[in-house]
This record gives structure tokens, C-alpha cells and sequence, in this order.
């Protein structure tokens, strides 16, 4: 029991730091970790992961908001999309099997996985978008950052709006669903669909997950999902592991946070399609 | 709305939700040392407080398993914090548009809450 709680911590703060810099939140890491190396019921996973992206978002936008590296704009606006998602997918929860769930979450990775080594394939490298559009124009969001890899101020613009709302509404609602912030696909639907750049789009998905997550996160709270023993430890480790993780994610390179996103999400992807397929490893 | 100011909302927000966090995380912590300092959760095995009103009679009597459970409640409220505050900087900033794009979020927001406790 007490050295359980203190691996916890320690898996938070392992979970944090990765998801602070990929902005995909410490469920995508933390379910399977749970489930499959810990053995845990998916219930109690899902429950101490969705605090988990709780505290990987809270803790991570404390320095993004301060370093001016988030767009709050884009932020507040596509948090319609996500909130009313996730409710949607608590709603639905009940009605699927954990089978049903290892298997989409699995598939949801793979997909994330490709279109990330699509980009890291392409030959145009980390291009900014900065051409107008219609609806960035009437919602202000251009922003710009400062990127301390390149040492430079990026302005930045964006396109696709309308299909980045409807990615973030899926994204809201695998959230409620699984029980995952879905950072990757608020990221995909920034970084790929949007044309936003990675950082910015990262330290946004940081945001608005934590958002995403406490619409859903009252419902395991409340139906207990949610186990003191677990998810307090994995918290305290989470949020000391977010503030690291969103001043390292500052001085790396895009492409390096790329490369760290594909293997990890790859991996992931692979034993939970298996995992729902019965191949346990 | 300018840049300048874009970073005054940023910084207000950022200012309340590290306190938010703050404050989740010292009770969470209070909670695992009480855990230790008790020798117990205070419940009976595989027990702990899944209501308002049993995780505040739980905390008055210093029970770990509640004080923690208090704590992770803190922490799944700052993001909602994190929503108030923003309308509060919004409208300090005259930016009317956000004002109402942010509210409708934290309506809907309010409503998944009430619907989790009552779900």
C-alpha cells in the first residue's frame, strides 16, 4: 500500500512531464500503465487518469499562460466543441464494454500516430501558416509565440476552423468516453487540420483538456471511479512533473517533440488494440 | 483587442489558477500524511467518501481517504476557475465577443458538473 502510493507518484510525475510537452495529457499514459503493468480494474484507471489530465492541464498552463506560449482565443472557443462532446460521451459510456473501449482507444492512437509520422515525413518541415482567413479574421485568433529553440517571435495564423470544431467535438467526446483527456486529437486538430504551429497548438491542448476533463471528471467523482489511494499520490506526482515538462517542452524543437510523440503513442496504441483483443503482454 | 492586453488576461488567469492548484495540492498532501499519521483511511477496506456530505463529515473528523477525496475535488475545480476568471478578464478588456464564447462554455460546463453529481 505505501509503496504503491509512492509509485504512483512517480508514474504521475514520469506522466506529467510527457504530457505537458506533447499536450496529450497523462491519461494516454497512465490508463495503460494502470491496466495493463498494474493489473488495475479499467474503471479505477480511467478514473485516476482523468484527474491525472486534470493536473497535467492545470499544472502545464500555469507556465504556458505565463510564458505567452498558448492561444486562449482559440483555446475558449473550441472548448464548445469539447465540453458538449464530452458530455455526449458520459452519456454513452455505459453502453460499451472494456473490450469495446481497448480497442477504439488503441485505434485512436494508431490513427494519431500516422498523420504524426505523415508530418515528420513531409519534406516542407515545421512551415507556419500565416495567409488570412475569413473566420480567424471575425474571431481574432492569429496569435504569435516565442520560440526559445529558434530563438525567435513566431506570428502564426490558421485555417479550417469549422473542421478543427468538429475534431474537437470527436476529441470531447472520446473523452468522455474513455476517461483520456484526448489531448492527441486536440493537438491533430490544431497542429494538422488548423495548420497551427505544434507549440502553440501543444500549450492550447494543455488548456482546454483540463476544461474537457472536469465536465466529465464530476461524473467519476461522483459514481466512484475515483479511488483517494490512487489518484491523490498520481496527482501530487502529475502536477510536479507538468511544471517540469512545460519549461522543457519551451527549449525543444518541434520536431523533436514529434519524435518523442510517435514511438510513445505507437507503442501504446499497439497493446491496447491487442489488450482488447486478448493478447495481454 | 491588443497584444498588451491579451497578455493582461493571460496574467490575471494564470496569477488565480496557481493558487487553485496550490491550494488542491497542499490538502491532497495534508490527506496522504494524515493517511500515515492515522495508520488508516478512516473507512472500512475499499471505502472512501463518494458524496458531499460524507466526504465533509469525514474531513471534520480528519480522516485521510476524505481529505484526499476533498483535494481531487479542488483540483477537478480549477479548470472551471480557470473559465470564471477568463470571462472576468474578458470583460475587463472590453472584449465582448470572448465574453459570451467564454460563458457559454462554463454554462456548459456547469451543466456536465450538475449532471455528474446527479447521474
Amino acid at each position: 500500500m505505501d509503496t504503491a502510493m509512492l509509485l504512483f507518484v512517480v508514474i504521475g510525475l514520469f506522466a506529467g512531464v510527457l504530457g505537458a510537452i506533447l499536450g496529450i495529457g497523462g491519461g494516454m499514459i497512465i490508463t495503460p500503465i494502470l491496466t495493463i503493468m498494474m493489473g488495475l480494474d479499467i474503471k479505477y484507471a480511467i478514473g485516476a487518469s482523468i484527474i491525472s489530465v486534470i493536473a497535467t492541464s492545470s499544472g502545464a498552463t500555469i507556465a504556458y499562460l505565463k510564458d505567452d506560449m498558448l492561444n486562449l482565443r482559440v483555446a475558449m472557443f473550441l472548448e464548445i466543441a469539447t465540453t458538449v462532446g464530452a458530455i455526449m460521451g458520459a452519456l454513452l459510456v455505459g453502453l460499451f464494454s472494456s473490450t469495446f473501449l481497448y480497442v477504439l482507444f488503441g485505434f485512436f492512437l494508431l490513427y494519431s500516430t500516422y498523420n504524426m509520422i505523415r508530418k515528420l515525413m513531409s519534406k516542407k518541415g515545421e512551415t507556419v501558416f500565416t495567409g488570412s482567413d475569413k473566420t480567424v479574421e471575425k474571431l481574432r485568433l492569429a496569435d504569435s509565440y516565442y520560440d526559445r529553440a529558434e530563438k525567435k517571435q513566431v506570428d502564426y495564423s490558421m485555417k479550417n476552423v469549422p473542421g478543427g470544431f468538429i475534431m474537437m467535438w470527436a476529441a470531447g467526446l472520446a473523452s468522455g468516453l474513455l476517461g483520456i483527456g484526448s489531448g492527441a486529437f486536440k493537438v491533430i486538430a490544431m497542429d494538422t487540420i488548423m495548420k497551427m504551429p505544434l507549440k502553440p497548438s501543444s500549450a492550447t491542448s494543455n488548456l482546454m483538456m483540463g476544461v474537457t476533463a472536469a465536465a466529465s471528471a464530476t461524473v467519476y467523482f461522483f459514481n466512484g471511479s475515483i479511488r483517494p489511494d490512487i489518484a491523490g499520490p498520481l496527482a501530487i506526482g502529475v502536477l510536479a512533473g507538468a511544471t517540469i515538462g512545460a519549461r522543457l517542452m519551451q527549449v525543444l524543437r518541434p520536431k523533436v517533440i514529434r519524435m518523442i510523440f510517435v514511438p510513445i503513442i505507437l507503442y501504446m496504441g499497439l497493446q491496447m488494440v491487442l489488450k482488447g483483443f486478448g493478447v495481454s503482454f | 483587442m491588443k497584444k498588451e492586453e491579451m497578455r493582461d488576461v493571460e496574467l490575471i488567469i494564470g496569477k488565480i489558477l496557481r493558487i487553485g492548484v496550490v491550494v488542491s495540492a497542499i490538502v491532497i498532501i495534508l490527506g496522504i500524511v494524515l493517511y500515515f499519521v492515522n495508520g488508516g483511511s478512516g473507512y472500512a477496506d475499499g471505502q472512501w467518501p463518494q458524496r458531499f456530505g460524507v466526504m465533509f463529515q469525514g474531513v471534520a473528523q480528519g480522516k485521510s481517504y476524505a481529505v484526499i477525496m476533498l483535494g481531487i475535488f479542488l483540483l477537478i475545480l480549477t479548470p472551471v476557475l480557470r473559465v470564471v476568471v477568463s470571462i472576468y478578464a474578458f470583460a475587463k478588456e472590453r472584449d465582448v465577443l470572448y465574453v459570451y464564447i467564454t460563458t457559454a462554455v462554463l454554462v456548459i460546463l456547469i451543466f456536465a458538473m450538475v449532471f455528474g453529481y446527479h447521474g
